[in-house]
């Protein structure tokens, strides 16, 4: 059984449906305590980080529970940012911090040398506006090379062989994405997508996994994603 | 790198997908969900419904349209239309829709943008702008009721303040090109284009397989949209994405 957590940050329509396809048996827990006997618990969302808020103490104390006792947890889009410690969108909102790193908004960061895509510095954004729902740009958007918010199909290049979560999944396959933030490209990364820059698509870490995009609105490979996720929860 | 998207449109009347020519003279092109599981298996990126009727009793008729298509389709679905307050948003929603198509209840109350954007985040939100070239030449007017009133409001400007007021994307017809298969406007597309940081879906006019290219070249579109070039099977999505990736325009094959 998975445990879809329902923190409304977004419509979990797409996700029950993708996952009732490949046969998961999933239940969306009114209570932290209802994911006791969850064998995959997954994290979903859209929209700002400060959503998260909603994943209080109460939640992280039994989300951690299940990691603890080895059941595997899967984040989607702002559910993965969720996983690090932390976003520029939120700055006083702390991540479950499982991953090393903070997510920050494409767009803002500077190459150190031209052709050393994965070293980069940040540029603080300005952090004393109220952000709203939709964050304030940092820069003026429109005068650059790529659109943000970033939306659309792109491809996974992988960046290393053997997560689990990416089974059966081809070096160059297409996923959809709709988002601002993006977490950075560490040890973690499974799967790099480029906008502008390089990024994190998809994360895995043993147990822990995540992706930016959207499996349930990425067709067959989303489908083969979640279906990885959910034998990796037995 | 960033694919460019091709997106299907179904013109939904009383559960049938029909399409017209100026937004005029309707005729039959089949079963939305048949339709659907056809593009999808061409390898179409995305899949708007369109209620062109929107009379109470056909809303009913489209939300079981619209989970049918939803029900066995993985990819974005974008539902508009007569969506004029937040539940019928919500409605859609529920149904199975992604995103949400607002047009003519957006030009009379802007509010229901932000409304929208706030409950569903700006990703589920299309602005949809139906633009006509002003007779005497350079500006593009916004037309409201399907084409049928004029907005009296700039193109241009109504995209950036949809944009400012929590709009994820713009989904811009073109009038004067819809239905008659002469080419998308290039011009409207990319005035528009370039004045936002949203994605812009250009529409209107596809004929042939280099409109397309036109469109995501010197259009500067991040998607195109076409109904009938697909629905007649004049063209596969398929072979239209193998013709733009001969071209050098990054598409999902």
């Amino acid at each position: 059984m998975i445990a879809l957590i329902d923190y409304r940050a977004g419509n979990l329509t797409s996700v029950k449906k993708a996952l009732a396809t490949i046969g998961a048996d999933v239940v969306v827990p009114d209570a932290p305590a209802a994911i006791a006997d969850a064998s995959g618990v997954i994290v979903p969302g859209v929209g700002h980080f400060g959503a998260t808020r909603a994943l209080d103490a109460s939640w992280v104390e039994a989300i951690l529970a299940r990691i603890g006792e080895g059941r595997p947890l899967l984040g989607i889009c702002l559910g993965m940012q969720w996983l690090f410690e932390g976003s520029d969108e939120a700055p006083d909102v702390r991540g479950l911090g499982l991953l090393s790193g903070t997510c920050y908004r494409l767009g803002t960061t500077v190459r150190l040398k031209p052709d050393a895509p994965a070293e980069t510095v940040r540029l603080k954004p300005d952090t004393t506006e109220d952000q709203g729902c939709e964050p304030r740009r940092v820069q003026p958007d429109r005068d650059r090379a790529v659109k943000i918010p970033h939306v659309g199909w792109n491809s996974l290049a992988l960046a290393r062989g053997e997560a689990s979560i990416l089974e059966g999944v081809a070096d160059g396959a297409q996923v959809y994405f709709t988002h601002s933030y993006v977490a950075p490209v560490t040890g973690d990364a499974a799967a790099i997508t480029e906008h502008g820059e390089p990024f994190a698509a998809v994360v895995q870490r043993g147990y822990i996994a995540g992706v930016q995009f959207h499996p349930e609105k990425s067709g067959d490979v989303g489908l083969r994603i979640l279906r990885n996720f959910v034998e990796l929860a037995g | 790198m960033l694919s460019k998207r091709i997106i299907a449109c179904l013109d939904v009347r009383d559960g049938q997908v029909v399409k017209g020519v100026n937004f005029e003279g309707l005729r039959s092109a089949g079963d939305p969900a048949e339709l659907a599981r056809r593009y999808n298996r061409e390898g179409i990126d995305e899949l708007v419904i369109l209620d062109i009727t929107a009379t109470l009793e056909a809303r009913r008729a489209l939300a079981d349209t619209i989970a049918r298509v939803a029900r066995e389709l993985f990819i974005p679905l974008a539902v508009g239309g007569g969506i004029r307050t937040e539940s019928d948003a919500a409605a859609a929603v529920d149904a199975g829709a992604d995103k949400v198509s607002l047009n003519t209840a957006a030009l009379a109350e802007p509010g229901l943008i932000t409304r929208v954007a706030e409950r569903y985040g700006s990703q589920a939100v299309i602005v949809a702008i139906d633009a006509k070239r002003a007779p005497a030449g350079g500006a593009f007017s916004v037309y409201a009721r399907s084409g049928q009133t004029a907005a009296g409001r700039d193109a241009v400007a109504w995209a950036r303040e949809a944009e400012s007021r929590g709009a994820g994307e713009i989904l811009l017809t073109s009038i004067d090109r819809d239905g008659t298969k002469a080419g998308f406007d290039c011009e409207l597309t990319a005035a528009v284009s370039s004045a936002v940081s949203i994605p812009v879906i250009a529409s209107g006019g596809a004929g042939g397989l280099d409109h397309f290219v036109d469109v995501f070249t010197t259009g500067r579109a991040d998607a195109a949209l076409a109904a009938s070039i697909f629905h007649y099977a004049e063209t596969s999505v398929r072979a239209l994405k193998e013709h733009l990736r001969d071209h050098q325009i990054p598409v999902r094959l």
